[in-house]
């Protein structure tokens, strides 16, 4: 386990900075949009990272719910809390992206912007109820807001692909045209990303496992101290 | 007893409450009115400006009213410990979130017909669509917060802070309706295009809302 964790730990470090020597430097400059484009290989890898951890979320839920396994649980809550973090790097790298690009921070009726956007204050409400919710219940009641979570993005997106899009189509099976080294770096991103998702989730993981055994110490303690 | 019978004694059960105390009626209207005369002179707007920005502050002013009531649904049955007799009885859950559902249903539609004059009077507005149409996105729209709502009261029982907690869950799901609910009112009152993509949204979010709301309302009223 510990081995484990070290080797992803460094797996992580290296493909890190091959990723970030491969984004900055080797990867060829854009032709219009010259080298903020650059900013491409860490919000498309971002947003696809915080993709799968919802997904992971959404499945823990219901197998939670199905099985009441406290690990579901646990796998739920780490991947909320992580991918929360890297949607909150799309939705900064993104305008960052967009200024100088589009002209403006902020395009209001674009599909995935906003699918985005509420997706991730979808998922931060669900973490608030985790942190206010103090009963023994709160993984039941936390699972069934998931699930609600999931269900309403597909009717954001529906909502919102009634407006005109300004966001560039799919870049990865879209029709779009991707150089074939820029779809080199950009999975070379990922793949780092990914490990570094996994790194954190893990980590996380153990560290919950750890506070909660802490916690039912603690309450076995003060039945302990009550009934003496 | 049937899902019927059980749906129907719980609604009168707390219609009656409602008619002899008025708080959830009395603090919504009050709550509403203020933000029509706040909303008024924050903008003052033309009667052309109006019908734009009209369908956004109605149902914007709804929402916030909405939370009053939805806050009161489950409050109410701790006092006496009356959901947990709720628990241990026989009777089957989903009955009562109906009843409870359909309650701030017709509390929430009362105080939007109680609201319309006001608005027209306010905000100078006449619809160049057909205004009949606002009918049956009114009442889709307002199951759609409703349901959730009353759901989502449910859930923040088990919270510290509550009353905070609700509007916190209800108002990141609730965006699709909204958007549906203020696009399908502006583009009535323009009358420029057709709000029949809205209405859709609408009857599919509520479709797929309410059926989600009563698989599982058993295991949050369980959780304890």
């Amino acid at each position: 386990m510990k081995r484990g964790l070290t080797f992803l730990g460094v797996l992580t470090g290296l493909l890190l900075s091959f990723a970030l020597y491969e984004a900055l430097v080797a990867a060829p400059t854009e032709r219009t949009m010259g080298d903020v484009q650059r900013i491409f290989y860490y919000h498309v890898p971002s947003a696809w990272t915080a993709l799968l951890l919802f997904l992971i979320n959404f499945a823990a839920s219901v197998i939670f719910l199905l099985r009441r396994n406290t690990k579901a649980d646990i796998v739920a809550l780490v991947s909320a809390e992580v991918g929360v973090v890297f949607c909150t790097v799309v939705l900064v790298t993104g305008p960052i992206w967009a200024r100088p690009v589009w002209g403006i921070w902020w395009a209001p009726g674009d599909i995935r912007l906003t699918t985005t956007l509420v997706l991730w204050l979808i998922y931060l409400s669900y973490l608030v109820l985790r942190r206010f919710s103090n009963s023994s219940q709160t993984p039941v009641v936390a699972a069934v807001v998931a699930i609600f979570g999931a269900l309403d993005v597909p009717l954001v997106y529906f909502s919102i692909w009634f407006f005109r899009t300004q966001h560039p189509s799919p870049v990865i099976g879209g029709g779009g045209s991707l150089d074939r080294q820029m779809a080199m770096v950009l999975l070379i991103n990922w793949a780092a990303f990914l490990c570094l998702a996994g790194l954190v989730c893990w980590t996380r993981y153990l560290l919950e496992v750890a506070k909660r055994e802490v916690d039912e110490a603690e309450a076995l303690e003060t039945l302990y101290e009550g009934s003496r | 007893m049937s899902f019927l019978a059980i749906t129907r004694s719980t609604l009168a059960k707390d219609i009656r409450i409602e008619w002899r105390s008025k708080d959830a009626l009395n603090a919504m209207l009050f709550f509403g009115l203020l933000v029509v005369v706040i909303f008024s002179f924050a903008f003052d707007p033309t009667a052309e400006e109006s019908r734009r920005i009209a369908g956004g502050l109605i149902w914007v002013a709804i929402l916030f009213a909405a939370v009053v009531a939805l806050n009161q649904t489950w409050a109410r049955e701790l006092r006496n410990q009356v959901l947990d007799g709720y628990r241990v009885s026989a009777a089957p859950c989903t009955p009562l979130f109906m009843a409870k559902a359909l309650g701030n249903f017709i509390f929430v539609i009362t105080i939007e017909a109680l609201m319309a004059p006001l608005f027209i009077a306010f905000y100078k507005l006449r619809a160049l669509g057909p205004a009949w149409e606002l009918l049956p996105v009114a009442l889709l729209g307002t199951w759609a917060l409703v349901v959730n709502g009353t759901f989502f009261a449910a859930v923040s029982l088990r919270t510290r802070s509550r009353e905070i907690m609700l509007p916190l869950l209800l108002f990141p799901l609730s965006i699709p309706a909204l958007l549906a609910m203020v696009n399908a009112t502006t583009a009535i009152l323009s009358g420029e295009e057709s709000p029949r993509f809205w209405v859709a949204l609408l009857i599919a979010y509520d479709v797929i809302f309410t059926t989600a709301c009563l698989l599982t309302f058993e295991m949050i009223l369980e959780a304890e």
